[in-house]
């Protein structure tokens, strides 16, 4: 590969959509009862008039860069490169922000929305909890109610964000349904909106979900690539060769990708968790070995039954640990724009020890999956080359659950 | 004219109301719903709403969750559906069939096989909860062509253009939500719901039923005085629920819950005026 030039792109190829339905290609669209359809409505009018406005968008700036510490830093990880031998790797430091992950960029944004719209309640789903801390972290700044659904196998394995949530002021409410996990979680936060659509803004914390919200927070997350693009060109006057990043719904990959895919030369992986092997069925990588079908609001690739029942999954990661993903990666997966590729739970732990010793960076079991895949690209690239892998948390609140499997007691 | 229509035809000859039973196909085993659709006959219902098990039920409470997942628990497929709904048009081929499910199975499926196979096994109508009709439009195409009634949902969120755009879509009769909520929610507000189906009925000449929130014969009679039809799905499965491993007791007291409605509708003090039309 030769090294690409930083320029602007020409055309316009793979950043148009989605179209006035919310559809990308077949994907998308707003799959949900009726009675959501009025709030759907509501909301994306208020998006569609405050996207273009002024004010809106300098205060969206002024959160990120005072309350959520933006730009988070591109760092160069020298020894990883250096170890490697292959392609210099650069980790774009989301795990830097205000709690710990890219999730507030998307909650920030969603609630300016909300206090213009006049909500006076948040509701949100979580699976790893980063997305319900980050939404109860707004909620508490702008003094709202807040409910956030939880699995109570999700709030097992991160029983430290359940206690954060609390002490922001949200109730953490158990969702003993189905796998009871983020799947079930979203569907009872669906429950609760149609239950209280007058009061309450839903803060999706994914791109997934019925339109508006695929494209509302793949918007607000779009900063990570604009800021890596710049760094990159500073701190080495290119544009990358890579980008790789993790994907459960898929924000922090959209967020990183989009502003690069109409740059024919950078290459994208969207790493998805292999769980224990993508031919063992104890996964969650519906792009790799899923089907079309409708979940959540809208048609994507799914974990799915020979009857359409959609199937458990299973990550070691709870925050890949989803059935469905965001529809435009369905979208980029089949225009053939973003690679989708997976890695198991081993090969992500076997990252987090490396990342977590040679740049001193403890990465999240998320941001791991991204990690392992780039150590195995690094190795077919050369020394002037680059790759971005998108460092989307920090780690430290999956600890316990890699002192579980280490047979460490803490 | 179509199995619904003659129903409504029907009750509007008697002056009376229609019941909608909905229990979910495969709970609380698939063996035992064919039997269970005859009870619902007998104990007075008029149309049978039956629900296809899906995964992830989104737009129903916690009732139709938990019963959802015991129909899974026997892998009770939408095939599996088709199959009793043929079984149980051996001994009745009066009483209208409509599936009500997500859309997901039906995709896995294929539209076009569903739609076929539903007709061979002589169902009424299709109400796909997820479905809304802007995502609908080859599937409405399809089911029109099979003889299907396609019925939406109405929702107390709906503004009064889209109500007119449903109704375009709409065959057999329109369902309104007669809350905002999950099937088996809360408390009804009758007088809301009246002006709410007077105003689909400016747009429609098919008959109106109000469903989520009909619990007892009181209700069940409110309800009728301001619809055509009232559906009641959560008060029936708490039923289920409740006696999952007594079957006899299980038949007994849905049949009991549903024939007091029955009655209530009939003989309720706010029975409106019918013409006689044999004048």
């Amino acid at each position: 590969m030769a090294r690409n030039a930083p320029d602007i792109p020409l055309q316009k190829i793979y950043t148009q959509l989605p179209d006035g339905n919310g559809m990308f290609g077949e994907f998308g669209g707003r799959y949900v009862a009726e009675t959501l359809i009025e709030p759907l409505d509501q909301l994306e009018e208020a998006y569609r008039q405050f996207k273009n406005d002024p004010e809106f968008l300098a205060e969206f700036e002024a959160d990120l860069k005072h309350y959520v510490g933006r730009p988070s830093p591109l760092y160069y990880a020298q020894r990883l490169s250096r170890k490697h031998a292959g392609a210099q790797i650069y980790l774009k430091r989301e795990d830097l922000n205000h709690t710990g992950a890219h999730k507030i960029n998307n909650t920030v944004g969603q609630a300016l929305l909300a206090k213009r719209m006049g909500k006076t309640r948040i509701i949100a789903e979580t699976g790893a909890g980063q997305h319900g801390v980050a939404s109860a972290t707004v909620a508490a700044r702008l003094g709202l109610e807040c409910v956030v659904y939880m699995g109570e196998e999700d709030m097992r394995r991160q029983a430290p964000n359940v206690y954060r949530m609390r002490l922001l002021g949200a109730e953490v409410v158990p969702v003993r349904s189905g796998s009871r996990t983020l799947k079930d979680a979203l569907n009872e936060a669906l429950r609760d909106w149609v239950t209280h659509v007058d009061s309450t803004f839903y803060i999706i914390g994914t791109v997934a979900g019925p339109h508006p919200y695929p494209t509302l927070v793949r918007d607000f997350q779009t900063v990570i690539g604009r800021e890596a693009k710049n760094q990159l060109h500073e701190l080495a006057g290119c544009l990358p060769d890579a980008l790789v990043a993790c994907v459960g719904g898929g924000s922090n990959a959209i967020g990183l990708f989009h502003p690069f895919l109409d740059d024919a030369h950078v290459r994208m992986y969207g790493i998805e968790a292999g769980g224990l092997g993508v031919e063992t069925h104890k996964h969650s990588a519906p792009l790799n070995t899923g089907k079309p079908g409708v979940l959540h609001g809208n048609r994507t690739y799914l974990m799915e039954d020979e009857n359409g029942q959609i199937t458990e999954t299973h990550s070691i990661s709870a925050g890949l640990d989803y059935p469905g993903v965001g529809p435009e990666h369905a979208w980029l997966k089949d225009v053939g724009r973003v690679c989708y590729e997976s890695v198991t739970d081993e090969q992500a732990l076997t990252a987090f020890h490396e990342v977590t010793r040679v740049e001193g960076i403890i990465p999240a079991l998320e941001s791991s999956h991204a990690i392992a895949y780039a150590l195995q690209l690094t190795a077919k690239m050369s020394p002037e080359q680059t790759i971005i892998v998108n460092l989307s948390g920090r780690g430290d609140k999956d600890i316990d659950t890699v002192a579980e499997i280490e047979g460490i007691e803490l | 004219m179509s199995r619904i229509q003659e129903r409504f035809a029907a009750l509007a000859r008697d002056g009376r109301k229609a019941l909608v039973p909905y229990i979910t196909a495969g709970d609380p085993h698939p063996g035992q719903t064919v039997a269970l659709m005859h009870d619902l006959v007998g104990a007075g219902a008029d149309i049978i709403e039956l629900g296809v098990p899906f995964s992830d039920p989104m737009a129903d409470g916690p009732v139709i969750q938990a019963a959802c997942e015991r129909a899974l628990v026997h892998n009770t497929s939408l095939q599996d559906v088709l199959g009793m709904v043929s079984e149980f048009r051996q001994r009745d081929q009066q009483t209208p069939v409509v599936l009500m499910g997500y859309q997901n199975p039906i995709e896995v499926m294929g539209t076009s096989q569903f739609a076929l196979q539903a007709r061979q096994s002589q169902v009424d109508g299709v109400l796909t909860v997820d479905l809304p009709f802007e995502q609908a439009g080859e599937a409405l195409d399809i089911y029109q062509r099979h003889s299907l009634d396609t019925i939406f949902l109405i929702a107390p969120t709906t503004s009064p253009a889209r109500i007119k755009k449903i109704c375009e879509k709409s065959s057999g009769l329109i369902y309104y939500v007669s809350l905002r909520g999950v099937t088996g929610a809360g408390h009804l507000d009758v007088s809301e719901v009246k002006s709410r189906v007077n105003e689909i009925k400016q747009h429609s000449v098919l008959p109106v039923g109000v469903g989520f929130g009909v619990k007892d014969a009181e209700s069940a009679r409110d309800i009728a005085s301001v619809a055509d039809a009232v559906i009641v799905g959560s008060a029936l499965i708490r039923q289920i629920a409740a006696h999952v491993t007594h079957h006899e007791t299980l038949r007994k007291n849905i049949m009991a819950l549903l024939a007091g409605m029955r009655k209530a509708m009939d003989n309720g003090p706010r029975k409106p005026e019918v013409p006689d039309m044999r004048a």
